[in-house]
């Protein structure tokens, strides 16, 4: 029980540079405080996110993942957002045949005026998963790949 | 052969390190990091000294890559950058890590800002590990400015650029230019009037040779970027043709559909349905109103062209115009395509929509007005030719009671913000009321009063103390009809007591809202707007007129609420920053933008000519490209990425099933070091 009690669960967050990037600077402009387990990552467009990195950031140790962007309508880019959502919807089952839990990885739209939305959300994100517990399939994903070896060195 | 890395770790003041030891924080990374090899902390980076620091240290120490630990990029990261080119780095080796607003500023307890911290610069340093040195990307700049509204801020911005010699394009959607400062009576805190300080602005703007006004037309669409905008105006039929039609007033005459509420009076007087807005309209010349008009009507149930209808021809019979008339039945949108280098977005707002109170009986009771129709009582070209009526009877009214803050500071109708100038022109109000009633009396319930300006406290005073106006402190909770008065209940908190009066009228003093399509045309722009629709600007305090998108500013009250001058100053403002743009035939452009593997033989690119990264790109960025052998024969067709056009979203990147695509600044190798330096605990 103890144990459990102090798990922290480690959050990676990839946020598109317009939208919730900015909302996450809004939320500290305005001091709202929230949980510090998140870890950003800023990148242009959700659009450009490769799936792949939601792997690597849970062989890397994250517990859970958040993405992300504009409203629908709202991208910077125009449509970044829809790619990146459907992108997701294939992703997906792909996750659940891996045996990840989609719960793991969040999905939403924050945009520059809603630091509150932000703070709300990576609240939620990390009760979820700190409820789910910690994420250990990596030690699987770790086993394969061509930098297996360096990775177990580290655990 | 690594790089040489030095990490600088503002203070902030005590901003950052207050909840961040930002000594330990440098030591961690110093001490884990091998590639990092100075680390230092100062108290204001920013700061001219904090800028000289990493100046010389970059010299100093050679070093090949900079993270600051400081501000979000968003502030300062152009600074840091500027910096690093004074001392021979290229800019692209620096990276900022955001440890005051998404650290000091959220975590509270100290060993987790810093642990925090700690990580963040972390996975920056090995981001700048794997930065490459990009060089800026030159485009063409077209010195033609868009100006989209023809309100005192769009006019203000249009003389400002076209006095600077440059063309101006200017689209309003109504079929007058003017805006809202037109239908002003008299304007605080001089009382001058407000038709005689902008019918000639408006007049200017019209004949200045370098303005080309597009008046009853919209945006249809904008491409393109900084420097290269493409825009479609779609000219919206008008009916009326503007080079042969004289303004000569002979049609709107005889028009025979006179019961149509006019907009501009804010529906206390009536038009007709050809018909031009005001009299000092610009263009004066009319428009037809096609919703009301009984000819359009009946074309419509007839399903058949207006022009053969024969309910009504009165106008075109009028019209004097020969051998062809000014008055075109037929007509229809017409699409103008132009091409400008920046473009300002000056649209304005919309007043507070009736009913949205119905416990003060607005849209309900004719003598419950609001802010603008008031406006419209007072002024000396409004429908009562400045003399205070009520809309019900024509009567003069003996009290009138103003109530402010209906909609501002109201977050139960969705309205948290202070409109600004409501509390000066409810006072300026009170003044015209007494200057043309003077057995009148008016009172005020207001929550506070906030006069901050140059001369507007005085003012407000003058009101008060010399006008006789009688301010009471309190919300009003009711206003009824009772025979023909009105009954005000509201509260006086500073007595504690229950205040009812009659009243013969009520002003509203309503709230400024964003346009209601504000959303949609943030959208066709690619800009930002905040929670309540009014756009954003790039940086509240330091870029006040620029929008989220290069290139496109922003002037007046589509911003959020302000008065004519503090909108006059931000056109101006704007203006100036246009200017800048359009000053040089050549702009640097951010080089984030995506690049096709291309590589020596046998292999040539990785590409294998799918093409989806083409299917996906929102700016039709992808090219098709053929390698050709020395015979000419071709070898491969691959995709090409025209540097002009992309934007640096990285859509194809991560499209690209060959991994073909990298995104400078952004590349798989720099976000992969950001994930594999997460490494929690």
């Amino acid at each position: 029980m103890a144990e459990e009690t102090k798990f922290e669960p480690k959050i990676v967050a990839f946020l598109c540079n317009w939208c919730t990037y900015a909302g996450a600077d809004l939320a500290g402009t305005g001091r709202n405080q929230y949980q510090a387990n998140v870890r950003v990552i800023k990148l242009p467009c959700t659009g450009g996110i490769d799936p792949l990195f939601l792997i690597k950031a849970f062989e890397r140790g994250a517990d859970g993942i958040l993405v992300s962007g504009c409203h629908p309508g709202d991208c910077h880019y125009n449509s970044g957002n829809y790619h990146a959502r459907r992108r997701w919807n294939v992703f997906r089952p792909l996750l659940e045949f891996c045996g990840i839990n989609p719960e793991r990885i969040q999905f939403s739209w924050i945009s520059a005026a809603e630091g509150g939305k932000w703070v709300e959300t990576i609240n939620g994100v990390v009760d979820t998963v700190r409820a789910l517990g910690p994420f250990e399939g990596y030690q699987k994903i770790n086993t394969i790949g061509p930098d297996a070896s360096s990775e177990s060195s580290q655990t | 052969m690594g790089k040489k890395i030095g990490v600088f770790v503002c203070h902030c003041g005590t901003n950052i390190s207050a909840t961040v030891d930002v000594e330990k924080v440098a030591e961690e990374t110093k001490k884990n990091n091998p590639g990092v090899s100075y680390t230092t902390t100062y108290k204001y980076m920013c700061s001219d000294p904090g800028q000289k620091l990493l100046r010389d240290k970059i010299k100093e120490e050679g070093l090949t890559g900079v993270v600051i630990a400081a501000c979000s990029p968003k502030m300062h990261e152009h600074t840091f950058r500027n910096a690093a080119i004074k001392s021979g780095l290229n800019p692209y080796h620096v990276e900022i890590s955001n440890i005051r607003e998404q650290c000091s500023w959220v975590h509270p307890d100290k060993p987790v800002g810093t642990e925090k911290s700690t990580d963040l610069v972390r996975m920056m340093t090995e981001k700048v590990r794997k930065d490459k040195s990009l060089k800026p990307i030159k485009v063409h700049v077209t010195k033609r400015a868009l100006i989209i509204g023809g309100g005192i801020a769009g006019i203000q911005a249009a003389l400002d650029i076209a006095d600077g010699g440059h063309e101006v394009i200017m689209v309003e959607r109504e079929a007058s230019i003017g805006g809202h400062m037109a239908q002003l009576s008299e304007t605080f805190p001089t009382l001058d009037c407000s038709q005689c300080i902008m019918t000639p602005k408006m007049v200017e703007a019209a004949q200045h040779d370098n303005i080309t006004m597009h008046t009853w037309s919209e945006i249809e669409s904008i491409t393109g970027y900084l420097g290269n905008f493409d825009v479609k105006i779609r000219k919206k039929a008008r009916s009326v043709d503007l080079d042969l039609c004289t303004g000569c007033s002979s049609c709107w005459q005889v028009c025979p559909c006179k019961k149509i509420k006019s907009e501009f009076d804010m529906g206390l007087a009536n038009r007709t349905a050809i018909y031009i807005p005001f009299p000092q309209a610009i263009p004066s010349k009319p428009v037809i109103d096609r919703e009301n008009c009984i000819l359009f009507k009946d074309a419509r149930k007839k399903n058949i062209k207006p022009n053969d209808s024969k309910v009504c021809r009165k106008c075109i019979d009028a019209c004097p115009i020969a051998p062809v008339k000014a008055i075109d039945y037929n007509q229809e949108d017409e699409i103008i395509d132009v091409k400008v280098g920046a473009i300002i977005v000056a649209t304005g707002f919309r007043e507070l929509e009736d009913g949205l109170y119905g416990e003060y009986g607005g849209g309900k009771y004719e003598d419950v007005i609001t802010g603008m129709q008031f406006e419209r009582l007072a002024s000396a070209s409004g429908p009562t030719d400045g003399k205070i009526k009520r809309p019900s009877d024509g009567k003069e009214p003996e009290i009138v009671v103003f109530i402010q803050c209906v909609g501002s500071r109201d977050p139960s109708k969705g309205c948290s913000y202070c409109s600004k100038t409501c509390c000066m022109y409810t006072a300026k109000h009170t003044m015209l009321y007494k200057h043309k009633v003077h057995h009148g009396h008016a009172f005020v319930f207001y929550i506070d009063i906030r006069c901050a300006g140059k001369g507007y406290e005085e003012f407000s005073q003058r009101a008060i103390e010399e006008e006789g106006a009688t301010y009471l402190r309190g919300r009003v909770s009711r206003v009824y009809k009772k025979g023909d008065k009105l009954i005000v209940l509201g509260a006086d908190t500073l007595t504690g007591s229950v205040v009812e009066i009659e009243a013969d009228m009520v002003v509203l003093a309503s709230a400024m809202k964003a346009q209601d399509d504000a959303e949609q045309f943030a959208q066709k722009l690619s800009i930002q707007y905040d929670k309540d629709k009014f756009f954003s600007e790039m940086h509240p305090k330091l870029k006040p007129v620029e929008s989220s998108s290069a290139g496109i500013f922003l002037a007046g009250t589509c911003q959020g609420p302000k008065d004519i001058p503090e909108t006059v100053a931000q056109a101006g403002a704007a203006a100036s920053k246009v200017l800048a743009l359009l000053s040089s035939d050549e702009l640097e452009r951010e080089p984030v933008v995506a690049r096709v593997d291309r590589q020596l033989p046998p292999v040539f690119s990785t590409c294998i000519g799918c093409f989806y990264c083409q299917k996906v790109c929102p700016y039709s960025a992808i090219e098709s490209e053929d390698i050709k052998a020395r015979d000419g024969s071709v070898i491969k067709t691959v995709a090409r990425v025209n540097e002009g056009l992309c934007q640096g979203c990285g859509l194809c990147a991560a499209t690209c099933r060959s991994k073909s695509i990298e995104l400078d600044g952004f590349n798989d190798e720099q976000i992969y070091a950001e994930i594999n330096a997460v490494e929690f605990n």
